[in-house]
């Protein structure tokens, strides 16, 4: 064995004072960061194997553990900084490429962070919540250019539509990269507070079919899980193009991951890798795209709204455009710091656009073509929290996507090492003595917990503006305003700076 | 009567009822630091995880209702309760002759030998409080304490 | 309606609390020739060393006759049944007329044929008063001969040992315990009380008891002679049926009960060391004269005296015992003899430690635990219960074995059994 240049990135303190050596730490860690030792009698520490998932930190029952950046210091270099140097080091020793997951961590400007919200004063009254009926119930789906009535009735035919009671639904996580009990959760917490959670590319199990009218199933590169049953057990399709996490890249479900119910969910045989190709090889145009969007309608007798979701790139709004030609009902938009349970850290860290330059820069375009009304907007990629959520509808947004929190609420707390299969919170595994971390009538109260609290704070945001339904609040731009923010960068958002 | 039920599908072999059970029955009730760093001899659980990975489950008395033990138990110590149910050692009488180990189905029994040899066994924390501590400190709700559970944990 | 039992032990008191289960009214008259409240025999070797009070003893507290509504004739002895008036007659002919009785007179000393017996200083060890006797002559730097090295024998000697008393035992088999050990295990047992400074005669037998008046020693079959102060003659108790034998009670070598615990005779019921019951693993009836069998068989008594059919589905051989910490638990056929039979050993005689499973057609039929005795009742249910062990036979002996080790179905089935949960 040769050097390795690779030292801890954390540090484990043990307060000696409150550690009674129950060993829970050490039979909660997955990556074996804590030890008994039979002589001693007492629990170690190994640093080197932790990944700061506080697994151990929330379990303690004496809260004697917490971890630090392990307090090594490399010699000050603005350039040469410790995290460059120590990929470099661990590269020498692999030879490959780097892997990472969760979202893009890099400090890129939040430009929810630089919009602010109106509120009413004096000329238009605010509305009290508590007191008032306040709406939130969200449509998507293509809507008629024109409205027909007559004796009191609708004319034309309404396009396949799908009912939210609040504007927020879980984004594409597949089973396979998320374990059964985490879709168990969230399937069941979408069906609770009214609204919708997604597959991601890795099928429907078996035991979720029940949940179907609140599912959104997914038909990606590698098409695995896709038969008529699932098309028809689903509220709506969607086709995923790119994810933000990753654009252009493809997935790789590796072999060992893919045990029974995996593989029966997925219909691919046991142990094989599963590989979803970076494009569809059957789409190479907005031409190609219809064709697969119009296959899916006639699948499902046009009765449910298709999404085709992408990353936000450079010339997002195009491409957009595109899609609403091609047929598509909602078009879903990952920004760049969007989630993912494995990607190559130099794609992830430097490919793709902040999601709100291509929601503005989208809804615009879109607007200017006059074929906004033709399709719904969803937007998905680091949404925190009810404000950008708030943010996002006034920028443009019928709804948005969330998966990042989603995770959080089950107990993820982003170590960025989804890519191992060693998920101790039961996420991102399919270990079964993992998995059964999270239980799913748990997470599923929690999931759906954060969606009630959202809503409820997105009540508050909007009586305070003074609007009692959130559709009066869509693409309204007039109640942001910009802070911080170059000419340019407010020009692109179309919002105005904080005091014009 | 009220006992507590494992899921061992949600069981995740932290050993925390353990941990607690253990404390709950110390004479530092429910500190743990104290249970543990002070008392000489802290008792021993009367709760056990079992564990094969993947599966893993806690197993405690299980307050039967024609507890086997109660009969068996050669000085009458070994009484269930007629109005709660519950079986407990008078663990004074108890003289340490292992037959409720003998007769016990769940060997949810264990010895205590740490002074005067007794039969050891959970006593749904009867003295404490409205829930056991294994249950109250399960942290994913792989230990319930309600009525009847059917096999597959639907109430 | 009236209830009446002769005896007073864990049978009598099974009874009792089966009547009460289901007839707090009517009366019960509970006749003993011991003058004493219920206690707990198998307590005697613990109270002969001092380890427990007299008070300690009960086996019910001092307020169980009042509280069940029970006429107590202790000190009397009850003599004879007329099962055609439905009469009791005690030995001051005093005569109970019962609506329900139950015969729960357990067991009585086996006394073999020796000289000497007469003398002053020769006991049996069954009951307190047994211990009260010893007690009298008992004192440091003592001699004692105990013939039989059966339970009884053991855990007396046990008691004398502890009060600085010089035991020796005599046993005609070839090991101790032969009831309820191998020789393995019975060896582990030996060697471990001749730490303790026991001794022992093992393949042979007293021939007499020598002295004047009072023993003073015994000659043994093999030659030897050993001086003693005092004899205890623990050589095995038999079904003390004497109370039933001149009536038209059937009785064989005990009273001959059916699964109700009823004897031959409508009315009259049996349980406990007296009784002939059901044996699960023999599929025949068999005198057990072990305590949970007595309280059980009892209990079912009382049920079906007052009228709740109930049904003891049988017994067999089972006991935890221990000398000087050494733990053990058997149960069943511990030395199987035929053909057909799967035996699994652990045995590391070093650490005392000895775990033997006898099976047959994969169904346990018997074990011996010495030493690690932990959560061998998981494996007693899986005999009452003549579970198929097929799928983890092989785990049996493991020092961890458990619930963990039966198949899913299996263990869900008996861990979330919910109200209906009854074990026996």
């Amino acid at each position: 064995m040769s050097i390795n240049c690779l030292t801890p990135a954390f540090l484990i303190e043990r307060d000696k004072d409150r550690c009674i050596d129950c060993q829970v730490c050490v039979r909660q860690c997955a990556n074996e960061a804590h030890r008994w030792d039979e002589e001693e009698q007492r629990v170690f520490s190994e640093d080197a194997n932790c990944v700061n998932c506080h697994r151990c930190v929330v379990m303690c029952p004496t809260k004697a553990l917490h971890i630090k950046k392990f307090p090594l210091e490399f010699r000050y270099n603005a350039n040469w900084t410790q995290e460059a140097m120590r990929a470099i080091y661990l590269q020498a020793e692999t030879g490959g490429v780097l892997l990472t997951g969760m979202g893009n961590d890099r400090p890129y400007p939040i430009y929810w962070d630089h919009m602010l919200l109106n509120a009413s004063q004096v000329t238009n009254p605010s509305i009290d919540p508590l007191r008032e009926p306040m709406e939130l119930k969200t449509y998507l789906g293509r809507k008629p250019d024109f409205l027909k009535i007559k004796n009191g009735k609708l004319l034309e035919d309404i396009p396949p539509q799908l009912e939210l009671e609040l504007p927020i639904m879980f984004s594409a996580m597949s089973f396979g990269s998320i374990s059964l009990n985490a879709h168990k959760s969230l399937a069941a917490a979408a069906k609770k507070a009214g609204t919708y959670w997604n597959t991601g590319e890795g099928g429907l199990h078996k035991d979720l079919v029940e949940h179907g009218d609140h599912t959104i199933v997914q038909v990606a590169s590698g098409r695995f899980g896709v038969d008529a049953d699932y098309l028809k057990t689903a509220a709506a399709i969607e086709i995923k193009i790119g994810q933000g996490a990753k654009p252009g890249i493809g997935g790789h479900l590796p072999g060992e991951k893919v045990g029974e119910e995996v593989s029966q969910t997925r219909m691919i045989p046991l142990g094989t890798d599963a590989i979803s190709p970076a494009p569809h090889h059957d789409i190479y145009s907005i031409e190609d795209l219809r064709q697969l969007i119009y296959s899916l309608k006639e699948a499902t007798e046009y009765q449910k709204p298709i999404f085709v979701k992408i990353a936000a790139v450079h010339n997002v709004a195009a491409i957009a455009s595109g899609i609403v030609r091609a047929g598509a009902d909602v078009v879903a938009i990952d920004g760049f710091r969007g989630g993912t349970g494995a990607a190559p850290l130099r794609t992830r860290d430097s490919v793709g656009i902040p999601i709100e330059f291509a929601l503005a820069a989208v809804d615009t375009r879109l607007r200017e073509e006059g074929i906004r009304n033709k399709v719904s907007l969803v937007v998905g990629g680091s949404i925190r929290n009810s404000s950008d959520i708030v943010k996002a509808v006034a920028l443009g947004a019928d709804a948005v996507y969330i998966a990042t929190s989603a995770l959080i609420s089950l107990g993820c707390h982003m170590c960025q090492k989804c890519y191992t299969g060693k998920c101790n919170w039961g996420i991102a595994t399919q270990d079964p003595q993992l998995t059964k971390r999270l239980n799913p009538e748990i997470g599923a109260e929690r999931a759906a917990n954060l969606l009630k609290a959202w809503a409820h704070e997105i009540e508050e945001l909007l009586g305070g503006m003074g609007i009692n339904a959130l559709e009066s609040l869509r693409g309204n731009r007039l109640m942001l305003r910009g802070i911080g923010l170059t000419d340019r960068e407010l020009n692109i958002l179309g919002i105005k700076a904080a005091g014009e | 009567m009220k006992r507590v039920y494992a899921r061992e599908e949600y069981c995740v072999g932290c050993k925390l009822c353990e941990i607690y059970c253990i404390a709950a029955h110390s004479k530092y009730k429910n500190d743990l630091v104290k249970t543990f760093k002070k008392e000489a001899n802290p008792p021993i659980s009367r709760i056990l995880v079992e564990e094969s990975r993947p599966v893993s489950f806690a197993l405690q008395c299980r307050h039967c209702e024609d507890a086997p033990c109660t009969k068996a138990c050669i000085v009458g110590a070994m009484q269930k309760n007629p109005k709660t149910g519950v079986v407990t050692n008078e663990e004074e009488r108890c003289v340490g002759c292992w037959t409720c180990v003998l007769v016990c189905p769940f060997g949810a029994i264990t010895r205590d030998e740490r002074g005067h040899k007794v039969a050891s066994k959970c006593d749904l924390c009867s003295d404490n409080s409205q829930m056991p501590a294994c249950v109250e400190h399960c942290p994913n709700r792989a230990l319930v304490y309600s009525e009847y559970v059917s096999n597959n944990g639907t109430k | 309606m009236h209830y009446v039992i002769i005896g007073n032990s864990a049978a009598a008191v099974g009874a009792v609390e089966g009547i009460r289960k289901v007839d707090k009214e009517n009366p019960i008259t509970l006749i003993s020739d011991e003058p004493y409240h219920t206690y707990s025999r198998p307590l005697i070797s613990y109270f002969l060393a001092g380890k427990v009070t007299e008070e300690k003893m009960l086996y019910r507290g001092q307020d169980f006759y009042q509280k069940n509504t029970v006429t107590t004739l202790l000190g009397q002895k009850a003599i004879a049944i007329d099962t055609d008036s439905k009469e009791v007659r005690l030995e001051n002919n005093e005569v109970l007329v019962y609506d329900k009785l139950l015969v729960a007179t357990g067991g009585t000393p086996f006394i073999p044929p020796m000289a000497g017996l007469e003398k002053k200083n020769v006991f049996t060890f069954i009951k307190k008063d047994d211990v009260k006797a010893i007690s009298k002559v008992v004192a440091t730097g003592k001699k004692a001969v105990i013939v039989g090295a059966g339970l009884i024998g053991l855990k007396a000697a046990e008691g004398l040992s502890s009060l600085g008393v010089d035991v020796t035992i005599v046993e005609l088999a070839n090991r101790v315990l032969s009831a309820i050990l191998d020789e393995d295990g019975a060896d582990i047992v030996r060697k471990h009380l001749e730490k303790r400074g026991i001794k022992f005669e093992l393949n042979t037998s007293v021939e007499a008891i020598t002295g004047g008046e009072e023993a003073q020693g015994v000659t043994l079959k093999n030659g030897k002679s050993i001086s003693a102060d005092l004899v205890i003659v623990a050589v095995g108790v038999r079904p003390n049926t004497e109370v039933a034998e001149n009536s038209k009670i059937a009785v064989n070598r005990g009273i001959v009960i059916d699964e109700k615990c009823q004897t031959s005779i409508q009315s009259v019921y049996a349980a406990g060391d007296v009784a002939e019951g059901y044996d699960l693993i023999f599929a025949q009836n068999r005198v057990l004269p072990i305590l949970p069998n007595a309280y059980c068989q009892g209990e079912t008594a009382g049920l079906n005296m007052a009228g709740s059919e109930s049904i003891f589905s049988g017994g067999f051989a089972m006991n935890s015992i221990g000398f000087y910490g050494l733990p053990m638990i058997t149960a069943g056929i511990v030395k199987p003899e035929g053909n057909g039979y799967e035996v699994l050993v652990e045995l590391v005689p070093e650490q005392s430690l000895y775990k033997k499973i006898i099976l047959k057609d994969n169904i346990v039929v018997g074990f011996i635990y010495l030493n690690k005795v932990d959560r061998a009742g998981i494996i007693t249910s899986l005999i009452r219960e003549k579970t198929n062990v097929v799928d983890f036979k092989e785990k049996l002996l493991k020092d961890s074995f458990g619930y963990i080790d039966l198949p899913q179905q299996l263990r869900k089935s008996k861990l979330l059994k919910g109200d209906s949960m009854s074990c026996w």
